[in-house]
């Protein structure tokens, strides 16, 4: 069903991770600064903070009619609960990218082109958790460029309080130059955790 | 930005300067970005006490002569019934968003659903018109709210955006034009001398000049029926005059307020009619019919209430067969079928809610549709 022209992109994780906010910065960059087609859709229970949620996040050169993401060919997991609930849809061909220290995946995930982070701690060690979710971006743009680095990175300052942009940009830098050393092999990715 | 942005968006580049409401999921985000942006450019955000406040305040904003508005979800949208009366009775210019989620009562909070179609047209008690509109993007939720409140200032009654959960929580690109090319309109003033005003003595097209508190007219406004001088008169007679008037207000011109984006008409044997987000499915469903070789055609319903019942018949009659898409039990259908006058066959693909309509169902429902021997 989707055009072929269409990326489609799932970010999960739990409210609070700023997991909607990623789709929104990410669908930004391709539509304001890239200037493609993007639609943004999220999914989140009644909870504040806490529950499952997703953004969906289709980028297109042409106009986009039906915004879900059913088989994502990018699927970005920052939580346990949102991968367990999402690995099945990844296509087979797909890029599964995850939070090394959050989620525990399965050997058979070894078939899928992946890549993990341990973004939450580094945003830690930038001074707070709540940039996990620009690391991620920034190592996203890496790994898997959807958009123009330099478009992300104006969407990303676009989007957070004018007082933690330089924070931010931080954060996605070292997302970024981390994803570069493992595409280049200077840093090789931490072995990750496995389910029984 | 997002659908709910956008509505706040459309609603100031329109003129809206207060906004009275009480948050909820789905429409949370248009009351938010209100209560940001309003103070920004002088006007007044005031959270209710609940929903049914919230419709009291802006009749009485509007009638102190300012552009208001208020936004909701199902619960709340059954609260504002009462006072949406009030506002037809009294011919009061508003807007009201209702961004649908599943119901009925709390239902699914933060999913989608198309269930409110026929509250929207009948949830107040009395006999009376309305004007509903229905965006199926955030492009469309600035647009259509300029629209609704130009619409409702023009012919003066609250008018209702039935939105969606996914339109208002889908963020897509949005440009605003710039302000000299936005059209506005505002509510016909009095032209008569303060002593030869009367509040609802309409001009030749039913319309009423209307007079803001504070302008110096003597007005009267009341829910009784009553007569043009705004004052209540209990009986049959008044009765039939005054909704004579605001029916006909309505059904007169609604060649000039029914919009629909029809896409291949001219050829085609399966036409789809839906609206709001479903129509986004019902348009891929279409284009991919026609890819397959199958003569689909679509009617996007931008207008709902009034209901295009004219174009229906006429697409009807040279039809093979028709179908509704929308999220509930089947509620536009019924107007499909009654407006088809059995012309053609009329089917429905649908879902409760909680979830959008996927286009393969439609494209399932054309194909089969096509192949029925006629």
């Amino acid at each position: 069903m989707p055009d072929k022209r269409e990326r489609h992109i799932l970010i999960t994780g739990f409210g609070g991770q700023g997991i909607v906010m990623a789709g929104d910065i990410l669908g930004k960059a391709a539509t304001l600064y890239d200037h493609k087609h993007a639609t943004m859709t999220q999914n989140y229970g009644p909870e504040a903070r806490g529950g499952a949620c997703s953004s969906q996040v289709i980028i297109s050169s042409e106009e986009i009619l039906f915004p879900c993401v059913e088989e994502p060919e990018i699927l970005v997991c920052m939580s346990q609960e949102a991968y367990t609930k999402n690995i099945k849809s990844l296509k087979t061909e797909g890029t599964l990218i995850w939070d090394t220290d959050l989620v525990h995946t399965r050997k058979t995930d070894a078939a899928f082109k992946s890549f993990n982070i341990p973004a939450t701690r580094f945003a830690e060690q930038l001074g707070t958790k709540m940039m996990a979710n620009i690391v991620m971006l920034g190592f996203l743009s890496a790994v898997e460029p959807l958009v123009h680095a330099e478009a992300l990175k104006k969407a990303v300052l676009e989007s957070v309080p004018p007082s933690t942009r330089d924070n931010n940009l931080r954060a996605f830098t070292t997302g970024r130059e981390y994803g570069h050393s493992i595409l280049k092999g200077l840093v090789k990715p931490e072995p990750g955790k496995h389910q029984e | 930005m997002n659908g709910d942005e956008a509505c706040c968006e459309g609603a100031l580049a329109a003129g809206c300067r207060f906004f009275a409401g009480y948050p909820i999921t789905p429409a949370t985000e248009v009351a938010e970005s209100m209560s940001r942006r309003l103070p920004e450019i002088g006007g007044i955000y005031i959270q209710m006490e609940d929903e049914i406040a919230s419709m009291a305040a802006i009749l009485g904003a509007s009638w102190g002569g300012v552009k208001s508005m208020t936004s909701t979800s199902g619960p709340g949208f059954s609260l504002m019934m009462e006072n949406i009366g009030l506002g037809i009775c009294t011919e009061t210019p508003c807007v009201v968003c209702n961004v649908q989620r599943a119901g009925p009562s709390t239902g699914l909070p933060t999913l989608v659903a198309q269930g409110d179609m026929m509250q929207a047209r009948w949830g107040s008690h009395g006999h009376y018109e309305i004007i509903a509109l229905s965006p199926s993007s955030p492009q469309e939720m600035f647009d259509f709210t300029i629209r609704a409140f130009n619409l409702s200032e023009y012919y003066r009654l609250p008018v209702i955006i039935l939105a969606d959960e996914t339109i208002g929580h889908m963020n897509e690109r949005v440009i605003i034009p710039q302000e000299e090319d936005i059209e506005i309109v505002n509510r016909r003033k009095p032209t008569v001398s303060r002593e030869d005003y009367l509040p609802y003595e309409a001009d030749a097209d039913g319309i009423a000049p209307m007079a803001n508190c504070g302008d110096g007219y003597r007005i009267h406004v009341t829910g009784l029926t009553h007569d043009d001088r705004g004052y209540p008169a209990m009986d049959a007679k008044a009765q039939e005059k005054m909704i004579t008037r605001l029916v006909d207000k309505i059904r007169k011109n609604r060649d000039k307020i029914i919009r629909t984006q029809n896409l291949y008409l001219d050829d085609a044997d399966v036409v789809v009619v839906s609206y709001g987000i479903s129509a986004r499915s019902a348009m891929q469903a279409v284009r991919d019919a026609r890819k397959d070789g199958i003569k689909a055609g679509l009617i996007k319903l931008d207008t709902i209430w009034p209901f295009p019942e004219e174009l229906i018949r006429s697409v009807a009659s040279r039809s093979k067969a028709m179908i509704m898409a929308e999220i509930n039990g089947g509620q536009m259908v019924l107007e499909l079928e009654r407006s088809a006058f059995g012309a053609c066959p009329v089917s429905l693909v649908s879902n409760f809610g909680g979830r959008i309509l996927h286009p393969g169902l439609i494209l399932n429902a054309v194909a089969k549709a096509a192949k029925e021997k006629t």
